[in-house]
């Protein structure tokens, strides 16, 4: 996508652990997040992939600071963020967009006070008027009418409501934008329409997008990059068509394999890789490797060190302590 | 004869808006041993084509015509207690949402010994040798403690292969699986789907598979029906579907699906919004989203053709395809096969 390769964002060694009620008076901790590293490129789309319960929501909301990190680093064009006004001032160019279009915005306001609520929030505008230029603008670059601006939220379809979404997260004019299943809620045919749009929107603004979807083909299409992730660390990241084509990860291995392609002769003859045993409860994550419980590879040294996750090639990075001898 | 065979089935929701025909005419067949996929949009009436063939519908909903033959049997009309025979001992459905269909307050074993004791002449000690059984069948791990367990006990994958065993237990010649893994992660997924196949294939079950996912339909149906408000648009075998689909709807379905080939480019989606039931369009119900739309598509529905042995089609397009190249004839106005 672009040439200069330059970091918007670079997240060190983040952590986000969440204190659960496990019985009267007693805590216990679920490492919902756990040390990790990576950063997105000016103007690229990284997708974050993983099962249900990985941290990948966690990963995007502690990275915007909605969530306080427990530990860890996010650097945003070059600058360190330490002050709570660095915070504030971060959170107007980083923004997310949500999975449910549903439940997301409120039935009883309307389109315009909707995407307007962040203009009023950070008193961008000064008169009504502009305020007003400025909702219709949003609202025509992601495909509304301006005669929907004075309708609710609960008169509109699925896919009009994601824009709705997305026409209020470019209001302050972000230039990185968190988006968490933007297209799960949504119909086959209506998804098409909205991915479309979140690519015109990133060629036309130079957005920066962090993509979380658990469809792999959506990630793929989208994606210049791919992160994967397991129990709350990143276990493979990689260019889309190097991770998509050859995983080195046995993770990412069996996850690709599992992917149903819409295409019956290729179906028939895919080699899957399932995967035996359930996803293990994050607040009894396994000693070492958090995937040796189901991964086909395990050995003893598996069980009693966490892999390291290292550079292995140009860009692509994997824990996994046997990735040279099984690829 | 067919194990199934539906005939013009309708069904309608009466509801305060007016008559809802969620199910408008749907015809299909379906042999011992094969496995059916049943795809189409939100809201196409998939789920309602199931409920109204078990005859488990909400209390607004009316099977308003058509015929639906198990084994030859008319169950259309037969009455409830021909039907409670047949839901779960001949035609079992497992649905989307586990949770909605495990009792949360009582064990996963009394749950699944008392569908086997409903069904079967098995005493309590058998069924529970039974349900202990059908766990292991769907590889759920340590059985005999999971019957001990409630529902919220266990993760999602794990409940629906409890679902799965449910629906198993008395052996049913017809499986419906109603979205049974779309709440899954896709490794859980793939387990599923493979438990269901060899299952299949070791039991000779005939499935119904419902899903919006072409990719399980890909690598799960011997035979599929695309459905759009209510009605069925193609029919056909998986590869005709997949390779030589007719109908514009789902041409548009198979263009607009992204893929490895497709990064970096514009996805070419389907236009404008899903259909409202309750404001149809006089001809085919497809005609206002569709790009090929010609005048008589917005006059008149489209008759079912036969595109070959293998597969029909509700469309224009195909029909005007198969005049182009002197398939069918038209004399004086009427569609001749
Ligand atoms: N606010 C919270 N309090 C306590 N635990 C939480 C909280 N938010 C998330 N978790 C836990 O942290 C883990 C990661 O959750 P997260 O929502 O980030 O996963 P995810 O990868 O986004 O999953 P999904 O694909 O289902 O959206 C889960 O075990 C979840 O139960
Ligand atoms: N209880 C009900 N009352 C009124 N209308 C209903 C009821 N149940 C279903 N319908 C209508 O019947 C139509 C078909 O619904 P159905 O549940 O079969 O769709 P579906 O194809 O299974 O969709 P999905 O993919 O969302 O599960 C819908 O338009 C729905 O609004
Ligand atoms: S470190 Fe061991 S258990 Fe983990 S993925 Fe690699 S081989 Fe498997
Ligand atoms: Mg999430
Ligand atoms: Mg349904």
């Amino acid at each position: 996508m672009n040439n200069e390769q330059r970091p918007l964002i670079e997240v060190k060694g983040l952590k986000k652990y969440f204190d659960i009620n496990t019985g009267m008076f007693k805590t216990k901790q679920l490492k919902a997040v756990d040390d990790v590293s990576f950063s997105v490129n000016k103007g690229e789309t990284l997708g974050l992939v993983g099962e249900s319960g990985c941290g990948k929501t966690t990963v995007g909301r502690t990275l915007l600071h909605l969530y306080k990190p427990t530990a860890g680093e996010v650097i945003y064009n070059g600058n360190l963020l330490k002050t709570k006004s660095d915070i504030k001032d971060f959170r107007k160019h980083a923004t997310m967009v949500f999975q449910d279009p549903y439940s997301s915005l409120n039935p009883r306001m309307t389109v315009s006070d909707i995407i307007g609520e962040p203009l009023d929030v950070h008193k961008v505008y000064k008169s009504k008027k502009l305020r007003e230029e400025k909702i219709l603008e949003l609202m025509s670059h992601v495909g509304l009418n301006s005669e929907h601006a004075s309708r609710y939220a609960h008169e509109f379809s699925g896919g009009q409501r994601q824009r709705i979404g997305i026409a209020r997260s470019l209001a302050l004019n972000p230039d990185f934008i968190v988006c968490d299943e933007p297209v799960s809620a949504l119909d086959v045919s209506i998804q098409a329409q909205v991915i479309n749009m979140f690519e015109e929107l990133q060629s036309k603004m130079g957005l920066t997008y962090l993509f979380i979807a658990h469809d792999l083909l959506v990630v793929r299409h989208i994606s210049d990059r791919i992160a994967v992730m397991y129990l709350g660390r990143m276990v493979e990241l990689a260019d889309a068509k190097e991770i998509y084509d050859s995983p080195l990860h046995p993770y990412s291995k069996s996850l690709l394999s599992a992917v149903p392609v819409p295409d019956p002769k290729i179906a028939r003859e895919n080699k899957r890789i399932v995967l035996q045993g359930d996803i293990p409860s994050p607040l009894n994550a396994p000693s070492g490797c958090p995937f040796r419980t189901r991964c086909p590879y395990a050995t003893e040294q598996c069980a009693e060190a966490m892999p390291e996750f290292k550079e292995v090639s140009k860009g692509h990075f994997v824990a996994c302590h046997r990735v040279d001898e099984i690829n | 004869m067919a194990l199934l065979e539906v005939k013009d089935l309708r069904t309608s929701f009466f509801t305060d808006a007016g008559e809802v025909k969620a199910v408008n005419g749907v015809s299909f067949e379906l042999e011992r041993g094969k496995v059916l996929g049943i795809v189409g949009e939100s809201g196409s009436g998939k789920s309602v084509t199931a409920y109204s063939i078990m005859q488990i519908l909400a209390p607004a909903g009316k099977i308003v015509g058509g015929s639906v033959k198990l084994d030859g049997e008319e169950l259309i009309g037969s009455g409830e207690n021909v039907m409670k025979t047949v839901r779960g001992n001949k035609v079992s459905i497992i649905f989307q949402d586990p949770m909605t269909s495990l009792n949360p307050t009582y064990t996963i074993g009394s749950q699944l010994m008392e569908a086997i004791l409903l069904h079967t002449d098995r005493n309590k000690k058998e069924a529970y040798a039974r349900a202990v059984e059908m766990l292991q069948l769907v590889n759920v791990n340590e059985p005999e403690k999971r019957m001990k367990q409630y529902p919220f006990e266990l993760s999602g994958g794990m409940r629906q292969r409890v679902m799965i065993a449910m629906a198993l237990a008395c052996e049913p010649d017809i499986l419906i699986a109603d979205e049974p893994t779309t709440a899954l992660d896709v490794t859980i997924q793939a387990q599923i789907l493979e438990l269901m196949q060899s299952l299949q294939e070791e039991l000779g079950m005939a499935i119904i598979m419902i899903t919006h996912d072409l990719g399980v339909v890909a690598q799960m149906c011997d035979e599929v029906i695309v459905m759009y408000a209510g009605s069925i648009c193609e029919q056909g075998t998986a590869d005709e579907i997949f390779y030589n689909p007719q109908h514009e709807y789902t041409k548009g379905l198979m263009r607009s699906l992204p893929s490895a080939s497709t990064a970096g480019t514009r996805l070419q989606p389907i236009s404008g919004t899903p259909i409202d039931l309750l404001n149809m369009p006089k001809g085919c119900a497809f005609a206002p989203r569709c790009d090929a739309a010609m005048k008589i598509c917005i006059e008149q529905a489209a008759p079912r053709v036969d595109v070959n042995a293998d597969h029909r089609s509700a469309c224009w397009m195909c029909v005007k395809n198969q005049i182009d190249n002197g398939t069918i004839e038209v004399k004086g106005g009427e569609v001749n096969e």
